[in-house]
């Protein structure tokens, strides 16, 4: 593949995985490419990245597909087969990993672990990948990095590594968790290192462009939240504070875009004595910016707490564009939990924790029961929502076959000046099974939100 | 006319002036220069985005143009403006006929040139940094864009004035609003996050003289702890450097608990961060 094909083809794949290219984009990186040294990998990765891709959560998804595209030379390969001729023979090979080479392997990974080597260490994931991760696929030759994690289990060299950083020092403490996490770091090193091997010698089998379709993870903002896994919700979480303000500036500048009170005549006048008494510009009183209060009800049980964490926080962060925020939660009954967030600098992810401990959601089963639950708001908070107040209410309604109550969902909706369902579920999923997605949506207008993104476009034209 | 010769040039240059980059920087600096284009950085407050331009401007010897961006930022604050004040003071001295007022007023004497184009008209290396863009208005951002696209200036009084050198340009934000995408896609894009726990031992190394190699190593790891916390305010680079220097101040030799926990304070500025960090770091609790 010449230079001019593979770059065309790093980008048409960056466009597939969702980055938006511009040709004038494309056009600066082939420019950067003649004024570079193309012999160093980080320095065109770092070309590539300036010119291309321009948004911090894309980075993750560049990455990917450069490493395949721009896999590390045929030179370090042919050293790391040489060590062992036999690496490439599919199916031997994951037996042929005697007990004996992966102790001597290990030995090697705990020396590196220590030092701060990243090329070694690279080194080490791809000769591990030839010895250890081949198998034979149902389609010919596969790699898997779950057998070269499998023999290599750098987790149990995790007590030996940290009496060594620690030397003599006690157990426990700060030290000991800095030398975990040091530690903890160079193996997720290691098994990108790994990944990454794998995927190329998958492209090599199977063409780059299959392996680019399967191995790309979609951005943060797009992940979708009921699927989420532990780290992607860490991941998410650090998104909400930046969202939220980003939103907040939004909202600001549209209060403010163009819309001038009445004139100011006192400032006007005093302005006007640095022209000789020419009112030159006038000056004006600025608007009274229209804030909603708003009531939120939120699901908090398992299937959809995430999601309720998520809004709530959303919600809570962006809390000065609103007069006010209420909120509340339920399984199959409801209690306020506004007060679990009122303090000031108050922690959100300590509140959820105490809101699952404390509040009193849960009167019988555990089960999500809205029916009952709207029934209980109406009679004991009826009077919260208002002709200022916006309600949103937030599960899947999914209600366990219960007795939807829909009198009380409109007692709820008649009042508030404007009334939402967000839905973390996709919309194909409404209507499945318990979800009665339909019958509550033709009383409120039901609305899809299952990523940062729809909830962050949401939440801004909210408020 | 170029101001690095190599990636590398760019990494020796500004490591020379106490700028320890990466491969990321060094590479995007080299290439905003040679390939003529402005250079966005992006990423969270106090990682030395706006170090970086000053350290340019030094490694280069070039002058440091800067314009400051705020809410309500407008043309005659950031391009020319003329300066009437001035002008009906000539006036009122006294001119025959309009034709000569005319000529008189708008001519050079009477121009305000603001950082933009003081950027524009310098002949000398210039590095132009516009700091803080996600601050200003939407329609600065237009404004920048003819700005930046082609480097010249249309006055109409006096014509259109064009960059004889082009200044090189950063802008710096910290994403508290989406740039829009005709900026970003004229610009070189760098994100500058927290560097590696190896890069920021070494520049506590050169900021902070006289500390010893194992108490910076110790501060380091103990900050990529805490960021690795879910704090409201992570600690930034600037705050590493304060720490060490306090902990020098103190004489203390070894960062432990009881050190941790009473100069915390220097890098952790929110009550709520403070009591999580004690409490996930098991630290002895702070004033009793």
């Amino acid at each position: 593949m010449s230079l001019l094909d593979r770059h065309t083809g790093f980008v048409r794949a960056l466009r597939h995985g969702g980055l938006p290219v511009s040709l004038a984009e494309g056009l600066d990186a082939a420019r950067a490419l003649t004024v570079l040294d193309l012999a160093d990998r980080e320095t065109l990765r770092a070309a590539y990245a300036a010119s291309l891709c321009k948004r911090h959560t894309h980075r993750a998804v560049f990455d990917t597909l450069f490493e395949l595209w721009f896999p590390v030379g045929p030179a370090a390969e042919t050293e790391a087969d040489a060590a062992d001729p036999t690496d490439e023979q599919p199916g031997g090979a994951a037996e042929g990993g005697t007990t004996a080479d992966a102790e001597e392997f290990r030995d090697r990974l705990r020396e590196l672990l220590l030092g701060e080597d990243d090329i070694a260490l690279r080194r080490l994931a791809r000769e591990a990948v030839g010895r250890f991760g081949a198998f034979d696929g149902p389609s010919g030759a596969s790699w898997s990095a779950h057998l070269v994690g499998r023999a290599l289990d750098p987790r149990t060299l995790m007590a030996g590594l940290l009496r060594a950083v620690l030397g003599g020092q006690l157990p426990g403490g700060v030290a000991e968790r800095n030398a975990r996490r040091m530690i903890q770091a160079r193996v997720d090193r290691l098994n990108e290192h790994v990944l990454a091997d794998v995927r190329r010698r998958l492209a090599e089998e199977r063409g780059v462009e299959r392996v680019a379709e399967t191995a790309v993870k979609p951005a943060v903002e797009n992940l979708d939240i009921l699927r989420a896994s532990r780290t992607d919700l860490i991941a998410l979480r650090r998104e909400i504070q930046p969202l939220a303000q980003r939103l907040a500036t939004r909202l600001t500048i549209r209060q403010r875009a163009g819309r001038h009170g009445r004139l100011d005549f006192r400032r006007t006048v005093r302005a006007s004595l640095s022209t000789g008494g020419v009112p030159l510009t006038t000056h004006h009183r600025p608007r009274r910016p229209h804030k909603p209060e708003l009531v939120v009800l939120c699901d908090a049980s398992e299937s959809v707490s995430s999601f309720a964490h998520f809004t709530l926080m959303l919600a809570y962060a962006l809390r000065e564009q609103f007069a006010r925020v209420r909120a509340f939660a339920f399984i199959d009954t409801v209690d306020e939990v506004t007060r679990f967030f009122e303090k000031p600098g108050g922690d959100v992810t300590e509140a959820m924790r105490r809101l699952t401990a404390e509040a009193n959601l849960v009167r019988l089963s555990g089960h999500s029961d809205y029916g009952h639950a709207f029934n209980v708001f109406v009679q004991r908070y009826g009077d919260v929502i208002g002709p200022k107040s916006s309600l949103l209410i937030l599960g899947d309604a999914r209600n366990n076959y219960q007795d939807p109550a829909l009198a009380a969902l409109a007692a709820m909706v008649t009042p508030a000046r404007h009334a939402w369902w967000l839905n973390p579920e996709p919309e194909r999923d409404w209507d499945t099974g318990d979800s009665i997605a339909g019958v509550y949506g033709r009383r409120i207008s039901m609305i899809e939100c299952r990523n940062l993104t729809q909830l962050g476009r949401f939440i801004g034209e909210l408020a | 006319m170029t101001m690095f010769a190599s990636p590398e040039d760019a990494r020796t240059r500004l490591g020379a002036v106490d700028y320890l980059t990466d491969p990321g920087i060094a590479t995007a600096v080299f290439l905003a220069d040679a390939l003529g284009k402005p250079l966005l950085i992006e990423g969270p407050a106090g990682v030395g985005k706006t170090e970086l331009a000053k350290a340019v401007a030094s490694a280069a010897s070039a002058e440091l143009i800067r314009l400051q961006c705020y809410e309500g930022l407008d043309e005659s604050r950031a391009l020319y403006e003329w300066d009437y004040r001035k002008q009906l003071l000539r006036i009122q001295a006294g001119v025959d006929g309009w034709d000569e007022a005319r000529a008189g007023i708008f001519a050079e004497e009477f121009l305000l040139a603001r950082p933009l184009l003081t950027a524009i008209r310098r002949d000398e290396p210039t590095v132009l940094l516009i700091d803080e863009t996600d601050k200003a208005d939407v329609e600065v951002e237009g404004l920048l864009l003819e700005v930046l696209s082609d480097f010249q200036v249309t006055i109409p009084e006096l014509g259109t004035i064009t960059a004889s050198r082009r200044p090189f340009v950063v802008l710096t934000s910290n994403a508290t609003r989406e740039l829009s995408e005709a900026l970003k896609r004229r610009c070189l894009y760098l994100y500058i996050d927290y560097p590696t726990p190896e890069r920021e031992r070494d520049i506590v190394l050169t900021r902070v003289p006289g500390i010893r190699a194992q108490l910076a190593e110790q501060v380091v790891r103990t900050v990529a702890s805490l960021r690795a916390l879910e704090l409201k305010k992570a600690p930034s680079i600037a705050e590493t450097l304060d720490w060490a220097r306090t902990l020098i101040a103190l004489s203390a030799d070894e960062l432990d608990e009881e050190t941790i926990a009473s100069t915390l304070g220097v890098v952790l500025k929110h009550a709520s961060d403070h009591t999580r960090a004690v409490k996930e770091l098991g630290l002895p609790g702070i004033g009793g």
